[in-house]
Parts: C-alpha cells; structure tokens; sequence
C-alpha cells in the first residue's frame, strides 16, 4: 500500500470537522446508492514502489527489440537517432514536465517561449511562415491538413499519393468517417506518384510525400500541377530531416507542411508521444488548428509571449471549430527546439547527410547480395525499399537473434494490396540508415542479411 | 495538478521502454504488449467497461474517437441519426468534437442545482438522437444525481451515453460510468492517473467502451493469446486507426505505474482526498468568494467573485491575477460558461490542508487589498516575469516566428 497523499489522519479529522462531517463517506453521500460501487475496484491492491519496478523489470526485459540491445536498421517514420545528453538533461527539467498548460502567460514565458522558437524553427523547415504549437503525431496532422482543406474549398476530395505513410492513410481514412471525406488514393509506378491517372472532380487538397514512404525523393511539380490545375491545397508531409539536404515544402510551393518531429530529440518510445510538425502559408492563418504562440508585450512594455488567436480554438468556437484539439505535445515540441537549436543548420546538415550516406552504402552493398533486388530506380534519401527473395517478415525474424531489427516489413506496414508496392509486397523489406549506425554494423548487416536469405 | 510521481517518469525512462521501435514484430515487443493489454484491463475494471483502445493520444482525440465508435454502432444498425445532446455548461471541446463526428449539438439547458434539466432533456430527445455527451461530476464539479433517470431517457430513444472522462478523478472507487449507464467513456490519463502536463501534452486519452461496442474499437489491439503471449489484433468491424502507431506509449506506461502503485485502496483513497480538498477550500472561501451552487461538491469547486465585483469592481480574472502575486498558479477563470465570474478551483489530493490554508489567507489579502486599492489588482500581477500582456496586440498583429519580428 502506498501513495502520494499528504494528509495524516490528524488532519482528515480535523477537515472534516471544519464541515461537519462524520466521515469521508458523508462527501459521497448525495450520490445514489443504485449507482455507488459497492465492495472497491476490481484492481490489485497498491504495491510498494520497488515491486512495481520489478514487475517492469519483467517487461522490459520481455522487449527484445529495445534498441540498446539490437542494432535498428527500422524507420518508417520511426528513427534511432542520437539525443545529445544536453537535450535529455535540458527537455527533463521539471520546469517543462511538470508544467501546466500555459493559460496564465505572466508565469509561463518559459514554455512560451521555448515554443515559440520551436514554431521559428518549424517555419524554417517547412519553409512556411505560420506554424502552430505541435499536433499529436503526423498521421493525426494529416487529418488537421485535410479538414483545412476542406475548410479553405468547401470540397470533399482528397487526393493523397500512396507514397504517403500507410499509417497516416489509415488514419485519415477513419477520421473520414465523421467528415465525411472521399479520401482518393494514387498509387505509385516505379516508387513515384502516378498523378497523370488521378481522374476526380470536387478536389479540396492534393497530399504528397516527400520524401515519401518508401524514402524516394519525388519530382513534385507534378502534385503543384494538379493542385493548381483543381484551385486546392497543396499539402506535403514527410521526414523532416530532409529539409537539412533537400527542398522544403515551401519550396515546392505547398500551402500546407505536415511531418513526423519525432526525429529531433523524442526517442523510438514504441511510437509515442511524437510530434506532428503542422505550418502554412498566411491565408490558412485563420483555420489554423491547435495553439499557436504569439509574441506581444506586457502593459510595461516588455516582449512577452501568449496563446494567441484564441477565437479559432474549440472551446470559444465551440461546434463552429474546424478542429477539436486542445492538449498537443508541448513537451516534445519543446525537445525538438532544443535539440535543433544544438545541432544548427550545419548540424542538420551533417546529420542528414550521414543518414544518406549510410543509407546508399547500404542499398550499393546489398544490390550485390543474390536474392535482392530494386523495388524503384528512383533516387531516395536514409530509406529504401528492397525486393527479397523470402519474405520480410521471415528475414526480420531470422535476423532478429542476431540482434539486428533488420527494418520493417511493407506488407505488415501498409497491408497486403497497397497501391505503393505493384506487386508481390509480402518480400518488399523497408529499410533505414541514421547517423548513429557505424560501418562495422552495416557490413555485418549486408552478412546477416545473405545468411538469412540461404536458410 | 496532481504530483507527478518521480517514480512514473523513472518507468518511463527505461530504455527497455523508449528505445523500442513501434513497427518491430509482436514478438520482440512482448513486454510493451503485456503492459498495453494490463493497462487496458485495468482501465476496464475502473470505469465499468468491457474493453479499451488506447490509441488516442489525448481527450479530445479520445472524445472524436467515441464519437466515431457511436457513428459505427447505428450505421452497422442501418441507423442515420443526427444529433448530439450536449449539456451548455460542457466544455467547447465536446461540440466541437461532435461537428468533427459528423452529429449536430443540441444544447441541453442547466436547472437551478447546475444539473441537467431532466425535463429539457426528455423533449429535446427523439429518434435521430444519436447519444449525448456527458461529465459526471459535470463541469461546475457536481455529481448529476439523475443520471439514471437520464441513461434510461436516452437508451429508451436508441441514443448511447458518452462519459467525459476529464473528471474521472473524483469517483474512483466510488461510482463507475459502466454502473451509471455510460456506453463510451474516455480518459485523461494526465489529469486522472497524473502523467505530467509537459506545459500542454502530450496527454492520453483512452476510449472504454461497454461490450455492444467493442468490435468496433479501432485496430490493431493488444491482445492476450491463450498460450500466454501476445499479439496485435485488429477488432472485426473496426473503425480503423486514430493514431499513427500505438498511441502515446510512455504516457500509458507511467500511468500503469501510478495504477499498480495505488491499487484499489490507494485509488480510492485518491478520489475521496480529492473531494475532502475541494470542499474543505470551498467551505473556507465561503464568506469571500461564495460557491455558485453552495452544497457538497466533487473534486473542485466552482465559485464565484459577483461579490467583489458588486462591492470594489474587482473581477474573476483580477483575482486569479493576483494569486499569481501570492504564488499561487491561478484557478481557471470564467469556465464554466453558466457561472458568472467562475473561479473554478481544483485542488487535486496531492495538495496539504496547510497549502490549502495557505491558499485562503491569500485571499483573504487580496479581499482586503480589494476594499483598500482595487486599482492594484487590475494591474497585478507585478511581481512575475512580465505583468499583463497584450492579448488583444498578439491577435491582430500575429507575430509566430523569430522571422516574423524581424
């Protein structure tokens, strides 16, 4: 038995006293007693902080593919990237966790500001001048995009290459439901968007990746071209990490950035919390979602910073909101600031240029290797895809005792018929490379992978 | 706001934990799915539920996700129904979910107890009611004591009861939604089970549901196979999935931790501090800021500053101000929207009655300071890092960048 409660008996006593009350039962004693839960939860009783460690210990001890103890050549979104100490010890101060929503601005300029660099730096990536405050994940600011979309136009279709993230698909695809949005998928030939097959009126936005699902690097004047073409939102999502080498959404002329943040500073975490990355260009500022940090001045005149278009948000506008999202993920915004703003743009740089490199001398090694072969001919960037002459899920399990997470298999990713993979998707192995990967393990990799394909 | 345990962030902390890749196989994961499919039974056993997703990553994802779990149920009943009843003292975070469900809000006054009207709400209900969303304890933090009355309404018109989980806190161990009628229920696991704020998030906001609705859950699920080990399962008519993997993994751990440290005693226990704080401080403010509704409340009371208002001109808002000066983070001001001049205190079970005491001798000096100079309190506060900003300059003039100000 054990918890955090501060009172002692002396003081339960004398509290209730001061009410007039007999017992803590009498606080309760309004409720009905056809709904009182009689004879407790039932939930084990309390244990003792070291037997709940102990039981964690069990589980932890139960996930093989932690990576400290497998060497992870897995992405999708998901990256083993190297967090500086600075950005652990800086991002766990308790002045950020334990913090509460910034409401009252006079004692909270220091998540306030920290977010509004975050929102600098996101502009700065996705080369667009208004993001917000963070959204919970990229699939989830995909929805955020599409409902913009639909908010800017009037129109429901929503034209979104297969290039994208399965996930992120599936994710709109269920928040369609309620929105009632024909979410039209573009299948990919040869790893690259087919937008010539796209034959659809009604288009409110055009979603392509970049660089998209399979890490290929598409050409994406033709996605402009159509958005154009249909007068709809041109939105890009993808690996952020890329800005430091390639193109930014802005660039490309996108009125909309969505991307996965959990690259800067946040680690694997089994998927969460992350940070959906969302900016877009001034004349979406006013169906922009979640909060946004703005700077002002005090009544003395001094800088300061406060949520702000507060008129926008769900709980002025109520069922007028074009979105619903309050809490985001200020925390892992906060990480993605600091850990940017330590490596810099030449850092960056030099991060995305180690991942590619890893990457293609990986991809060079193995297009030696019997069994394996080019899903695409296209250029990509820290991911590729490879054709395997066994399934994937077989090679990732036959790798795995040799502690190597070998990368993730399509078919388990995105579901056996995916319009991003032409055919035969079950042996189609999806692979990443990032900075913190040596060349001692990409070679034994490329070993690994040969014995796996004999057996 | 609760405590955050150290020891929670210290679980979350494990690399045996964060550094596990989300895509890797069930197998090499069985650790994350044992912690995810105990979680979910433990949720269950909470709230009266029969199963849970986990997937949202905070209340308001939790409270869309219900709302597609209610659109699925009628549709799978070849039902098109249209409306969702919403209680006007509901915070805008559920209207607004309900427009992104696809439902339209009718909006169900309060009576003179800050309770549903029983009868408003039996003559806004008809065949194309789809559910109704509630909080119970509600908004001004008191318990609907009709709230059989209004599960039977609503079932009897074919519409589903949705919980909103924001004040869970105050009923654990001693009423669960499943026992009141409640067929969707969603948590937030930072206000409940006391995962840090983070400044605003990340939160986690899991979706119970009663058994008529669990096929709908969204997929894939943490499963328990019978050989003992576990694996993903996608439930037969899922609505498919609302995160883009597995919902806020480290979140969901710390808040197993809390559970398992507290148990059902200790959760219990949580709940009935809660509800002895909260009405301890409301009986101490009596005199100064009297309750909006003056009878034993829940986990936090709602009171009102119409008082100093009437006397010194002095405000809700120059009030909360002015605790900032004492050192007290300010309660939330003007929510909700029924009360005039709210100052809604919440102040959790993890807080002493010497802190509690302390909190009212504040206002006793800013009572006093109200009748002596209440000018100095539509300036406070000037002892922070900045006094009042500039709301109104931030709005029109949106500067969002470090480029933007240049």
């Amino acid at each position: 038995m054990a918890d955090y409660l501060p009172h002692t008996d002396d003081d339960v006593a004398s509290m209730l006293s001061f009410l007039g009350m007999a017992s803590l039962d009498d606080l309760f004693a309004h409720i009905p007693d056809a709904v009182r839960l009689s004879g407790g939860l039932e939930v084990e009783p309390g244990m003792s902080e070291p037997d709940v460690a102990a039981l964690f210990a069990r589980y932890t001890g139960a996930n093989a593919a932690k990576a400290t103890a497998m060497t992870c050549f897995a992405g999708g979104g998901a990256y083993d990237h190297e967090v500086p100490a600075v950005v652990k010890m800086l991002a766990n101060r308790s002045e950020f966790v334990t913090a509460y929503t910034p409401y009252q601005p006079e004692v909270a300029q220091g998540v306030l500001q920290a977010v509004f660099e975050y929102q600098t730096l996101v502009a700065r990536l996705s080369g667009l001048p208004v993001p917000n405050a963070s959204l919970y994940d990229a699939a989830t600011a995909l929805v955020e995009a599409l409902n913009m979309a639909h908010g800017a136009t009037g129109r429901q279709t929503m034209v979104i290459s297969s290039g994208v993230h399965p996930h992120w698909r599936q994710v709109a695809r269920t928040f369609a439901r309620g929105t009632g949005h024909r979410i039209v998928e573009v299948p990919l030939r040869d790893g690259v968007t087919d937008w010539q097959s796209v034959d659809v009126t009604d288009v409110a936005a055009v979603v392509a990746a970049y660089p998209n699902y399979l890490g290929i690097v598409e050409d994406l004047s033709g996605a402009k071209a159509l958005a154009v073409e249909h007068e709809a939102l041109f939105v890009v999502g993808g690996d952020p990490v890329a800005a430091g080498v390639l193109k930014t959404a802005g660039q490309w002329g996108a009125d909309v950035f969505v991307g996965e943040g959990q690259a800067f500073g946040t680690p694997l975490s089994f998927g969460g919390p992350y940070l959906g990355l969302f900016a877009c260009s001034e004349a979406q500022v006013r169906r922009l979602p979640g909060r946004i940090v703005g700077e002002t001045v005090d009544s003395s005149g001094r800088r300061a910073f406060v949520t702000t278009l507060r008129a926008r948000e769900q709980d002025i506008r109520r069922e007028k909101a074009t979105s619903n999202v309050c809490t985001n993920q200020t925390l892992m915004a906060v990480t993605a600031a600091i850990q940017l703003g330590w490596l810099g743009t030449q850092g960056l740089r030099e991060v995305a240029t180690r991942c590619a490199q890893g990457a293609h001398y990986l991809y060079d090694e193995l297009m030696g290797v019997d069994g394996v072969s080019a899903v695409s001919s296209q250029p990509f960037f820290r991911e590729f895809a490879v054709r395997l002459s066994r399934r994937a899920d077989e090679v990732i399990s036959s790798m795995a005792e040799s502690d190597v997470l070998a990368g993730l298999s399509v078919a388990t990713l995105a579901g056996g018929d995916d319009p991003s993979i032409e055919d035969g998707i079950e042996n189609v192995l999806l692979v990443a490379v990032t900075e913190r990967r040596t060349k001692e393990e990409i070679d034994r990799y490329v070993e690994l992978l040969k014995e796996a394909l004999k057996r | 706001m609760k405590y955050n345990p150290k020891f929670c962030d210290a679980v979350a902390a494990d690399p045996g934990l964060n550094a596990v890749h989300p895509g890797a196989p069930a197998s090499l994961c069985q650790g994350w799915l044992e912690i995810m499919v105990t979680l979910e039974e433990k949720l269950c056993a909470i709230t009266g539920m029969s199963a849970a997703t986990l997937q949202p990553a905070a209340g308001a994802a939790g409270e869309l996700t219900g709302l597609l779990l209610m659109r699925a149920f009628h549709e799978a009943n070849g039902e098109d129904r249209r409306r969702v009843l919403i209680p006007d003292s509901a915070h805008g975070t559920n209207p607004a979910s309900v427009t992104l469900g696809g439902y339209e809000v009718t909006t169900v006054p309060s009576n003179d107890r800050g309770l549903v009207d029983l009868e408003a709400l039996k003559s806004a209900l008809g065949p194309d009611v789809a559910g109704i969303m509630l909080t119970n304890p509600n908004t001004v933090g008191l318990f609907e004591e009709e709230i059989t009355e209004i599960a039977q309404a609503v079932h009897d018109v074919g519409g589903l009861l949705y919980y909103d989980g924001a004040n869970l806190n105050a009923i654990l161990g001693a009423v669960r939604p499943g026992d009141m009628g409640f067929d969707i229920v969603h948590m937030n696991l930072h206000k409940t089970f006391a995962t840090p704020h983070g400044g605003g998030g990340p939160g986690a906001g899991p979706v119970a549901v009663a058994s008529h609705l669990v096929e709908f859950l969204p997929g894939p699920q943490a499963h328990r196979v019978e050989d003992g080990t576990f694996d993903w399962v996608a439930p037969p008519r899922s609505i498919g999935r609302v995160h883009g993997w597995q919902g806020n993994a480290l979140v969901l751990a710390r808040a197993l931790a809390y559970i398992d440290v507290h148990g059902s005693d200790g959760l219990t226990r949580v709940a009935r501090h809660a509800v002895l704080n909260a009405n301890w401080l409301r009986h101490r403010l009596r005199d100064i800021l009297p309750a909006a509704y003056d009878r034993v409340c829940m986990h936090e009371c709602t009171l009102t500053a119409t008082k100093l208002k009437q006397a010194y001109g002095v405000r809700g808002l120059d009030v909360a101000k002015a605790l900032l000066e004492e050192g007290f983070h300010s309660p939330t001001v003007y929510f909700p929207l029924i009360v005039e001049e709210a100052l809604m205190f919440e102040p959790t079970e993890t807080e002493s009655v010497q802190t509690l005491e302390a909190l009212a001798q504040a206002v006793e000096r800013i009572a006093q300071r109200a009748a002596d100079d209440p000018v100095s309190l539509h300036r406070a506060p000037q002892s922070t890092p900045v006094s009042r900003v500039d709301e109104a300059r931030a709005a029109r003039q949106l500067i969002a960048t470090a480029d933007a100000a240049r």
